[in-house]
Protein backbone atom coordinates (compact mmCIF):
# COMPACT_ATOMS: atom_id res chain seq x y z
CA UNK A 1 0.00 0.00 0.00
CA UNK A 2 1.47 3.27 -1.11
CA UNK A 3 -0.69 6.11 0.10
CA UNK A 4 1.77 8.91 -0.57
CA UNK A 5 2.40 7.73 -4.11
CA UNK A 6 -1.28 7.23 -4.83
CA UNK A 7 -2.47 10.63 -3.64
CA UNK A 8 -0.48 12.79 -6.03
CA UNK A 9 -2.11 15.82 -7.56
CA UNK A 10 -2.01 14.22 -11.02
CA UNK A 11 -3.97 11.20 -9.80
CA UNK A 12 -6.47 13.25 -7.82
CA UNK A 13 -7.04 15.52 -10.79
CA UNK A 14 -7.63 12.47 -12.98
CA UNK A 15 -10.16 11.12 -10.47
CA UNK A 16 -11.92 14.47 -10.32
CA UNK A 17 -12.20 14.44 -14.12
CA UNK A 18 -13.81 11.03 -13.84
CA UNK A 19 -16.16 12.31 -11.19
CA UNK A 20 -17.12 15.11 -13.57
CA UNK A 21 -18.26 12.50 -16.11
CA UNK A 22 -20.11 10.61 -13.37
CA UNK A 23 -22.01 13.73 -12.35
CA UNK A 24 -22.69 14.71 -15.95
CA UNK A 25 -24.10 11.30 -16.88
CA UNK A 26 -26.15 11.13 -13.66
CA UNK A 27 -27.49 14.65 -14.20
CA UNK A 28 -28.70 14.06 -17.76
CA UNK A 29 -30.12 10.67 -16.85
CA UNK A 30 -32.10 12.04 -13.91
CA UNK A 31 -33.55 14.93 -15.93
CA UNK A 32 -34.57 12.72 -18.86
CA UNK A 33 -35.93 9.96 -16.69
CA UNK A 34 -37.93 12.41 -14.59
CA UNK A 35 -39.86 13.62 -17.64
CA UNK A 36 -40.41 10.13 -19.04
CA UNK A 37 -41.38 8.84 -15.61
CA UNK A 38 -43.77 11.77 -15.12
CA UNK A 39 -45.64 10.81 -18.28
CA UNK A 40 -45.63 7.08 -17.50
CA UNK A 41 -46.59 7.54 -13.85
CA UNK A 42 -49.45 9.89 -14.69
CA UNK A 43 -50.82 7.59 -17.40
CA UNK A 44 -50.76 4.67 -14.97
CA UNK A 45 -52.28 6.78 -12.20
CA UNK A 46 -55.09 7.95 -14.50
CA UNK A 47 -55.58 4.33 -15.67
CA UNK A 48 -55.66 5.28 -19.35
CA UNK A 49 -56.90 2.10 -21.05
CA UNK A 50 -54.38 -0.04 -23.02
CA UNK A 51 -51.55 2.50 -22.60
CA UNK A 52 -51.43 2.02 -18.85
CA UNK A 53 -51.37 -1.78 -19.21
CA UNK A 54 -48.53 -1.54 -21.74
CA UNK A 55 -46.58 0.76 -19.42
CA UNK A 56 -47.26 -1.55 -16.48
CA UNK A 57 -45.67 -4.49 -18.31
CA UNK A 58 -42.71 -2.38 -19.42
CA UNK A 59 -42.11 -0.88 -15.98
CA UNK A 60 -42.37 -4.22 -14.19
CA UNK A 61 -40.01 -5.86 -16.68
CA UNK A 62 -37.37 -3.15 -16.44
CA UNK A 63 -37.63 -2.85 -12.67
CA UNK A 64 -37.02 -6.56 -12.31
CA UNK A 65 -33.89 -6.64 -14.45
CA UNK A 66 -30.37 -5.86 -13.24
CA UNK A 67 -29.13 -2.46 -14.37
CA UNK A 68 -25.85 -4.05 -15.43
CA UNK A 69 -27.74 -6.13 -17.99
CA UNK A 70 -29.48 -3.03 -19.35
CA UNK A 71 -26.15 -1.21 -19.70
CA UNK A 72 -24.54 -4.15 -21.48
CA UNK A 73 -27.59 -4.56 -23.67
CA UNK A 74 -27.64 -0.89 -24.70
CA UNK A 75 -23.96 -0.78 -25.56
CA UNK A 76 -23.30 -4.24 -27.02
CA UNK A 77 -26.63 -5.66 -28.21
CA UNK A 78 -28.43 -2.67 -29.72
CA UNK A 79 -25.73 -2.19 -32.42
CA UNK A 80 -26.80 -5.61 -33.76
CA UNK A 81 -30.15 -4.12 -34.69
CA UNK A 82 -28.57 -0.95 -36.05
CA UNK A 83 -28.62 1.34 -32.99
CA UNK A 84 -25.06 2.14 -32.03
CA UNK A 85 -24.09 4.88 -29.61
CA UNK A 86 -20.92 6.32 -28.15
CA UNK A 87 -20.16 5.42 -24.51
CA UNK A 88 -21.57 8.53 -22.86
CA UNK A 89 -24.91 8.54 -24.73
CA UNK A 90 -25.21 4.78 -24.26
CA UNK A 91 -24.66 5.16 -20.51
CA UNK A 92 -27.22 7.97 -20.33
CA UNK A 93 -29.78 5.96 -22.32
CA UNK A 94 -29.33 2.81 -20.21
CA UNK A 95 -29.52 4.67 -16.91
CA UNK A 96 -32.52 6.65 -18.14
CA UNK A 97 -34.45 3.51 -19.12
CA UNK A 98 -33.83 1.96 -15.70
CA UNK A 99 -34.38 5.10 -13.62
CA UNK A 100 -37.51 6.09 -15.55
CA UNK A 101 -39.09 2.78 -14.53
CA UNK A 102 -38.11 3.28 -10.89
CA UNK A 103 -39.14 6.95 -10.75
CA UNK A 104 -42.47 6.30 -12.48
CA UNK A 105 -43.34 4.09 -9.51
CA UNK A 106 -42.40 6.88 -7.08
CA UNK A 107 -44.60 9.29 -9.02
CA UNK A 108 -47.49 6.85 -9.22
CA UNK A 109 -47.44 6.05 -5.50
CA UNK A 110 -47.02 9.75 -4.72
CA UNK A 111 -50.14 10.57 -6.73
CA UNK A 112 -52.01 7.63 -5.21
CA UNK A 113 -51.12 8.80 -1.72
CA UNK A 114 -53.32 11.88 -2.08
CA UNK A 115 -56.59 11.35 -0.29
CA UNK A 116 -59.52 10.54 -2.60
CA UNK A 117 -61.59 13.18 -0.77
CA UNK A 118 -59.29 15.86 -2.21
CA UNK A 119 -60.12 14.77 -5.75
CA UNK A 120 -63.84 14.54 -5.00
CA UNK A 121 -63.77 18.00 -3.44
CA UNK A 122 -61.92 19.39 -6.45
CA UNK A 123 -64.34 17.81 -8.91
CA UNK A 124 -67.42 18.93 -6.94
CA UNK A 125 -66.19 22.49 -6.82
CA UNK A 126 -66.32 22.54 -10.62
CA UNK A 127 -62.74 21.76 -11.62
CA UNK A 128 -62.20 19.43 -14.56
CA UNK A 129 -60.28 16.16 -14.14
CA UNK A 130 -57.15 17.78 -15.53
CA UNK A 131 -57.53 20.87 -13.37
CA UNK A 132 -57.95 18.73 -10.27
CA UNK A 133 -54.74 16.90 -11.13
CA UNK A 134 -52.87 20.10 -11.94
CA UNK A 135 -53.99 22.30 -9.04
CA UNK A 136 -55.02 19.90 -6.27
CA UNK A 137 -53.22 16.58 -6.57
CA UNK A 138 -49.86 17.47 -8.13
CA UNK A 139 -48.80 20.27 -5.75
CA UNK A 140 -49.39 18.00 -2.76
CA UNK A 141 -47.96 14.87 -4.34
CA UNK A 142 -44.79 16.54 -5.64
CA UNK A 143 -43.80 17.61 -2.13
CA UNK A 144 -44.13 14.07 -0.88
CA UNK A 145 -42.08 12.77 -3.80
CA UNK A 146 -39.01 14.88 -3.06
CA UNK A 147 -37.33 12.61 -0.48
CA UNK A 148 -37.74 9.37 -2.46
CA UNK A 149 -36.59 11.19 -5.60
CA UNK A 150 -33.42 12.35 -3.85
CA UNK A 151 -32.93 8.79 -2.67
CA UNK A 152 -33.29 7.54 -6.20
CA UNK A 153 -30.77 10.12 -7.38
CA UNK A 154 -28.30 8.80 -4.80
CA UNK A 155 -28.87 5.30 -6.18
CA UNK A 156 -28.29 6.63 -9.67
CA UNK A 157 -24.99 8.24 -8.68
CA UNK A 158 -23.85 4.95 -7.18
CA UNK A 159 -25.11 3.01 -10.19
CA UNK A 160 -23.07 5.03 -12.67
CA UNK A 161 -20.12 3.00 -11.36
CA UNK A 162 -21.56 0.00 -13.23
CA UNK A 163 -20.66 1.75 -16.47
CA UNK A 164 -17.04 0.60 -15.95
CA UNK A 165 -18.17 -2.46 -17.86
CA UNK A 166 -18.44 -0.37 -21.03
CA UNK A 167 -15.28 1.61 -20.08
CA UNK A 168 -17.17 4.84 -19.62
CA UNK A 169 -14.47 7.28 -18.40
CA UNK A 170 -16.18 7.91 -15.06
CA UNK A 171 -14.83 7.82 -11.50
CA UNK A 172 -14.54 4.07 -10.99
CA UNK A 173 -13.01 3.57 -14.43
CA UNK A 174 -10.42 6.27 -13.81
CA UNK A 175 -9.62 4.59 -10.50
CA UNK A 176 -9.05 1.34 -12.41
CA UNK A 177 -6.70 3.13 -14.78
CA UNK A 178 -4.63 4.46 -11.86
CA UNK A 179 -4.34 1.25 -9.86
CA UNK A 180 -3.75 -0.63 -13.09
CA UNK A 181 -0.34 1.08 -13.26
CA UNK A 182 0.70 0.19 -9.74
CA UNK A 183 -1.02 -2.42 -7.59
CA UNK A 184 0.27 -0.65 -4.46
CA UNK A 185 -2.30 2.06 -5.23
CA UNK A 186 -5.24 -0.37 -5.09
CA UNK A 187 -6.45 0.15 -1.54
CA UNK A 188 -5.65 3.88 -1.32
CA UNK A 189 -7.42 4.70 -4.58
CA UNK A 190 -10.47 2.54 -3.87
CA UNK A 191 -10.78 4.15 -0.42
CA UNK A 192 -10.43 7.57 -1.97
CA UNK A 193 -13.21 7.08 -4.51
CA UNK A 194 -15.42 5.50 -1.83
CA UNK A 195 -15.07 8.72 0.15
CA UNK A 196 -15.79 10.81 -2.93
CA UNK A 197 -19.06 8.94 -3.57
CA UNK A 198 -19.82 9.08 0.12
CA UNK A 199 -19.25 12.83 0.42
CA UNK A 200 -21.70 13.70 -2.35
CA UNK A 201 -24.32 11.08 -1.52
CA UNK A 202 -24.27 11.70 2.22
CA UNK A 203 -24.69 15.44 1.66
CA UNK A 204 -27.67 14.74 -0.58
CA UNK A 205 -29.23 12.39 1.96
CA UNK A 206 -28.80 14.91 4.78
CA UNK A 207 -30.48 17.63 2.70
CA UNK A 208 -33.28 15.25 1.83
CA UNK A 209 -33.85 14.33 5.47
CA UNK A 210 -33.95 18.01 6.49
CA UNK A 211 -36.56 18.64 3.83
CA UNK A 212 -38.56 15.64 4.90
CA UNK A 213 -38.66 16.69 8.53
CA UNK A 214 -39.09 20.44 8.25
CA UNK A 215 -40.95 21.27 5.11
CA UNK A 216 -42.86 18.32 3.90
CA UNK A 217 -44.16 16.89 7.11
CA UNK A 218 -46.26 19.48 8.85
CA UNK A 219 -47.80 18.02 12.02
CA UNK A 220 -50.74 15.78 11.26
CA UNK A 221 -49.81 14.92 7.68
CA UNK A 222 -48.90 11.44 6.53
CA UNK A 223 -45.26 10.74 7.06
CA UNK A 224 -43.38 10.28 3.83
CA UNK A 225 -41.76 7.14 5.11
CA UNK A 226 -45.19 5.65 5.60
CA UNK A 227 -46.17 6.32 2.01
CA UNK A 228 -42.85 5.21 0.58
CA UNK A 229 -41.70 2.65 3.11
CA UNK A 230 -39.67 0.90 0.48
CA UNK A 231 -37.47 3.55 -0.94
CA UNK A 232 -33.83 2.94 -0.39
CA UNK B 1 -34.95 -15.17 -31.92
CA UNK B 2 -32.26 -17.80 -32.23
CA UNK B 3 -33.23 -20.52 -29.79
CA UNK B 4 -30.16 -22.57 -30.60
CA UNK B 5 -28.22 -20.08 -28.47
CA UNK B 6 -30.31 -21.22 -25.54
CA UNK B 7 -30.31 -24.95 -26.27
CA UNK B 8 -26.61 -25.14 -27.21
CA UNK B 9 -25.48 -23.31 -24.11
CA UNK B 10 -28.11 -24.43 -21.67
CA UNK B 11 -25.58 -25.90 -19.23
CA UNK B 12 -23.75 -22.55 -19.04
CA UNK B 13 -26.99 -20.69 -18.46
CA UNK B 14 -28.00 -23.14 -15.74
CA UNK B 15 -24.55 -22.99 -14.15
CA UNK B 16 -24.92 -19.20 -14.03
CA UNK B 17 -28.43 -19.43 -12.66
CA UNK B 18 -27.22 -21.83 -9.96
CA UNK B 19 -24.42 -19.48 -8.92
CA UNK B 20 -26.77 -16.49 -8.89
CA UNK B 21 -29.22 -18.33 -6.64
CA UNK B 22 -26.49 -19.61 -4.31
CA UNK B 23 -24.85 -16.19 -4.00
CA UNK B 24 -28.22 -14.51 -3.39
CA UNK B 25 -29.34 -17.01 -0.76
CA UNK B 26 -26.06 -16.98 1.16
CA UNK B 27 -25.93 -13.18 1.00
CA UNK B 28 -29.55 -12.98 2.13
CA UNK B 29 -29.03 -15.12 5.22
CA UNK B 30 -25.73 -13.45 6.18
CA UNK B 31 -27.04 -9.94 5.58
CA UNK B 32 -30.13 -10.67 7.67
CA UNK B 33 -27.94 -11.70 10.60
CA UNK B 34 -25.57 -8.77 10.13
CA UNK B 35 -28.49 -6.38 9.50
CA UNK B 36 -30.28 -7.40 12.70
CA UNK B 37 -27.06 -6.96 14.65
CA UNK B 38 -26.53 -3.46 13.26
CA UNK B 39 -30.17 -2.54 13.86
CA UNK B 40 -29.69 -3.55 17.51
CA UNK B 41 -26.55 -1.38 17.58
CA UNK B 42 -28.54 1.53 16.22
CA UNK B 43 -31.36 1.41 18.78
CA UNK B 44 -29.28 0.28 21.76
CA UNK B 45 -29.50 2.69 24.68
CA UNK B 46 -25.74 3.26 24.66
CA UNK B 47 -24.33 6.12 22.59
CA UNK B 48 -20.94 4.85 21.30
CA UNK B 49 -22.54 1.63 20.04
CA UNK B 50 -25.30 3.69 18.45
CA UNK B 51 -22.73 5.75 16.69
CA UNK B 52 -20.95 2.67 15.36
CA UNK B 53 -24.16 1.34 13.85
CA UNK B 54 -25.00 4.69 12.29
CA UNK B 55 -21.51 5.03 10.82
CA UNK B 56 -21.77 1.59 9.21
CA UNK B 57 -25.19 2.24 7.71
CA UNK B 58 -24.43 5.73 6.44
CA UNK B 59 -21.07 4.85 4.95
CA UNK B 60 -22.09 1.64 3.21
CA UNK B 61 -25.40 3.00 1.92
CA UNK B 62 -23.69 5.90 0.22
CA UNK B 63 -20.95 4.11 -1.69
CA UNK B 64 -21.41 1.91 -4.78
CA UNK B 65 -21.67 -1.83 -4.29
CA UNK B 66 -19.14 -2.25 -7.10
CA UNK B 67 -16.48 -0.35 -5.13
CA UNK B 68 -17.01 -2.69 -2.16
CA UNK B 69 -16.78 -5.70 -4.48
CA UNK B 70 -13.58 -4.41 -6.11
CA UNK B 71 -12.07 -3.79 -2.71
CA UNK B 72 -12.70 -7.32 -1.45
CA UNK B 73 -11.77 -8.92 -4.77
CA UNK B 74 -8.60 -6.96 -5.47
CA UNK B 75 -7.24 -5.92 -2.09
CA UNK B 76 -8.01 -9.12 -0.17
CA UNK B 77 -7.55 -11.35 -3.28
CA UNK B 78 -10.69 -13.39 -2.63
CA UNK B 79 -12.11 -15.36 -5.62
CA UNK B 80 -14.91 -13.65 -7.59
CA UNK B 81 -18.01 -15.48 -6.45
CA UNK B 82 -17.04 -15.44 -2.76
CA UNK B 83 -15.90 -11.81 -2.92
CA UNK B 84 -19.15 -10.84 -4.64
CA UNK B 85 -21.25 -12.66 -2.06
CA UNK B 86 -19.36 -10.91 0.74
CA UNK B 87 -19.80 -7.53 -0.91
CA UNK B 88 -23.53 -8.18 -1.37
CA UNK B 89 -23.78 -9.16 2.31
CA UNK B 90 -22.00 -6.04 3.55
CA UNK B 91 -24.02 -3.77 1.25
CA UNK B 92 -27.46 -5.31 1.80
CA UNK B 93 -26.97 -5.51 5.58
CA UNK B 94 -26.94 -1.70 5.72
CA UNK B 95 -30.33 -1.50 4.01
CA UNK B 96 -31.79 -4.33 6.07
CA UNK B 97 -30.60 -2.65 9.29
CA UNK B 98 -32.34 0.56 8.21
CA UNK B 99 -35.58 -1.27 7.39
CA UNK B 100 -35.57 -3.05 10.76
CA UNK B 101 -34.72 0.10 12.70
CA UNK B 102 -37.47 2.05 10.93
CA UNK B 103 -39.93 -0.75 11.67
CA UNK B 104 -39.08 -0.87 15.37
CA UNK B 105 -39.17 2.89 15.75
CA UNK B 106 -42.51 3.13 13.97
CA UNK B 107 -44.16 1.34 16.90
CA UNK B 108 -45.54 4.14 19.11
CA UNK B 109 -43.41 5.01 22.15
CA UNK B 110 -46.41 4.46 24.43
CA UNK B 111 -46.20 0.73 23.75
CA UNK B 112 -42.72 0.49 25.23
CA UNK B 113 -43.67 2.75 28.13
CA UNK B 114 -46.79 0.74 28.91
CA UNK B 115 -44.85 -2.53 28.76
CA UNK B 116 -42.08 -1.19 30.98
CA UNK B 117 -44.54 0.23 33.52
CA UNK B 118 -46.40 -3.07 33.70
CA UNK B 119 -43.16 -4.61 34.95
CA UNK B 120 -41.55 -6.13 31.85
CA UNK B 121 -37.81 -5.72 31.44
CA UNK B 122 -36.45 -3.93 28.35
CA UNK B 123 -35.59 -7.18 26.48
CA UNK B 124 -38.96 -8.70 27.45
CA UNK B 125 -40.83 -5.63 26.23
CA UNK B 126 -38.80 -5.59 23.03
CA UNK B 127 -39.35 -9.28 22.33
CA UNK B 128 -43.02 -9.61 23.36
CA UNK B 129 -44.51 -6.21 22.60
CA UNK B 130 -42.45 -4.23 20.10
CA UNK B 131 -41.05 -6.87 17.73
CA UNK B 132 -44.37 -8.62 16.93
CA UNK B 133 -45.80 -5.25 15.85
CA UNK B 134 -42.66 -4.16 14.03
CA UNK B 135 -42.35 -7.34 11.99
CA UNK B 136 -45.48 -6.49 9.97
CA UNK B 137 -43.94 -3.22 8.88
CA UNK B 138 -40.52 -4.71 8.25
CA UNK B 139 -41.43 -7.69 6.07
CA UNK B 140 -42.35 -5.89 2.79
CA UNK B 141 -39.15 -3.79 2.67
CA UNK B 142 -37.15 -6.90 3.49
CA UNK B 143 -38.77 -8.65 0.54
CA UNK B 144 -37.80 -5.74 -1.68
CA UNK B 145 -34.26 -5.93 -0.42
CA UNK B 146 -34.14 -9.56 -1.46
CA UNK B 147 -35.26 -8.65 -4.98
CA UNK B 148 -32.57 -5.97 -5.09
CA UNK B 149 -30.10 -8.54 -3.86
CA UNK B 150 -30.87 -10.90 -6.74
CA UNK B 151 -30.53 -8.06 -9.25
CA UNK B 152 -27.38 -6.72 -7.60
CA UNK B 153 -25.77 -10.15 -7.74
CA UNK B 154 -25.16 -9.37 -11.42
CA UNK B 155 -22.20 -7.20 -10.42
CA UNK B 156 -20.36 -10.41 -9.59
CA UNK B 157 -19.94 -10.65 -13.39
CA UNK B 158 -17.57 -7.68 -13.25
CA UNK B 159 -15.23 -9.59 -10.91
CA UNK B 160 -15.47 -12.85 -12.90
CA UNK B 161 -17.69 -14.69 -10.46
CA UNK B 162 -19.34 -17.10 -12.90
CA UNK B 163 -22.95 -16.13 -12.22
CA UNK B 164 -25.73 -15.62 -14.76
CA UNK B 165 -24.58 -12.31 -16.25
CA UNK B 166 -20.99 -13.55 -16.49
CA UNK B 167 -22.06 -16.72 -18.29
CA UNK B 168 -24.15 -14.60 -20.63
CA UNK B 169 -21.07 -12.51 -21.38
CA UNK B 170 -19.02 -15.65 -22.10
CA UNK B 171 -21.69 -17.06 -24.38
CA UNK B 172 -22.05 -13.81 -26.32
CA UNK B 173 -18.27 -13.54 -26.69
CA UNK B 174 -18.09 -17.10 -28.00
CA UNK B 175 -21.06 -17.07 -30.36
CA UNK B 176 -20.95 -13.38 -31.41
CA UNK B 177 -24.72 -13.32 -30.94
CA UNK B 178 -25.09 -10.62 -28.32
CA UNK B 179 -28.70 -9.52 -28.69
CA UNK B 180 -30.36 -12.92 -28.34
CA UNK B 181 -27.99 -14.05 -25.58
CA UNK B 182 -28.80 -11.01 -23.46
CA UNK B 183 -32.51 -11.51 -24.04
CA UNK B 184 -32.18 -15.05 -22.66
CA UNK B 185 -30.15 -13.78 -19.70
CA UNK B 186 -32.90 -11.22 -19.06
CA UNK B 187 -35.50 -13.99 -19.11
CA UNK B 188 -33.56 -16.03 -16.57
CA UNK B 189 -33.41 -12.99 -14.28
CA UNK B 190 -37.12 -12.33 -14.72
CA UNK B 191 -37.90 -15.96 -13.84
CA UNK B 192 -36.23 -15.24 -10.49
CA UNK B 193 -37.38 -11.68 -9.79
CA UNK B 194 -40.97 -11.50 -11.11
CA UNK B 195 -42.35 -14.21 -8.76
CA UNK B 196 -40.51 -12.51 -5.88
CA UNK B 197 -42.00 -9.13 -6.82
CA UNK B 198 -45.50 -10.57 -7.09
CA UNK B 199 -45.05 -12.31 -3.74
CA UNK B 200 -43.92 -9.14 -2.01
CA UNK B 201 -46.80 -7.18 -3.56
CA UNK B 202 -49.28 -9.81 -2.37
CA UNK B 203 -47.77 -9.74 1.12
CA UNK B 204 -47.97 -5.96 1.28
CA UNK B 205 -51.64 -6.04 0.33
CA UNK B 206 -52.45 -8.66 2.92
CA UNK B 207 -50.58 -6.83 5.68
CA UNK B 208 -52.26 -3.54 4.72
CA UNK B 209 -55.66 -5.23 4.97
CA UNK B 210 -54.92 -6.54 8.47
CA UNK B 211 -54.28 -3.03 9.72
Amino acid sequence: MDFAGAYTWVNIKFLLEGFGVTLQVAFFAIILSFFIAGAVGTVRYAKVPILSQVFAVLVETIRNLPLLLIILFTFFALPEIGISMEKIPAAIVALTIFEAAMISEIIRSGLNSIDKGQIEAGRSSGLSNFQTLRYIVLPQALRRMVPPLVSQFISLLKDTSLCVIISLPELTHHAQVIYGQNSGYLAPILLFIAFMYFAVNYTLSVISRRLEVKKFNPPGSDSVSRIFPLYS
Amino acid sequence: MDFSILTNNIDMFLEGLKNTIIASLIALICSLVLGILIAIFRIAPFKPINWLGTAYVEFIRNIPLLVIAFFIFLVFRIPGLAAGTMALTIYTAAFIAEAIRAGIQSVPKGQMEAARSSGLTYPQAMWNIILPQAIKIVIPPLGNQFINLVKNSSIIAVIAGGELMYQGDLISARTFVVFDTYIFVAMFYLVLTIPLSLGVGQLEKRLAKNN
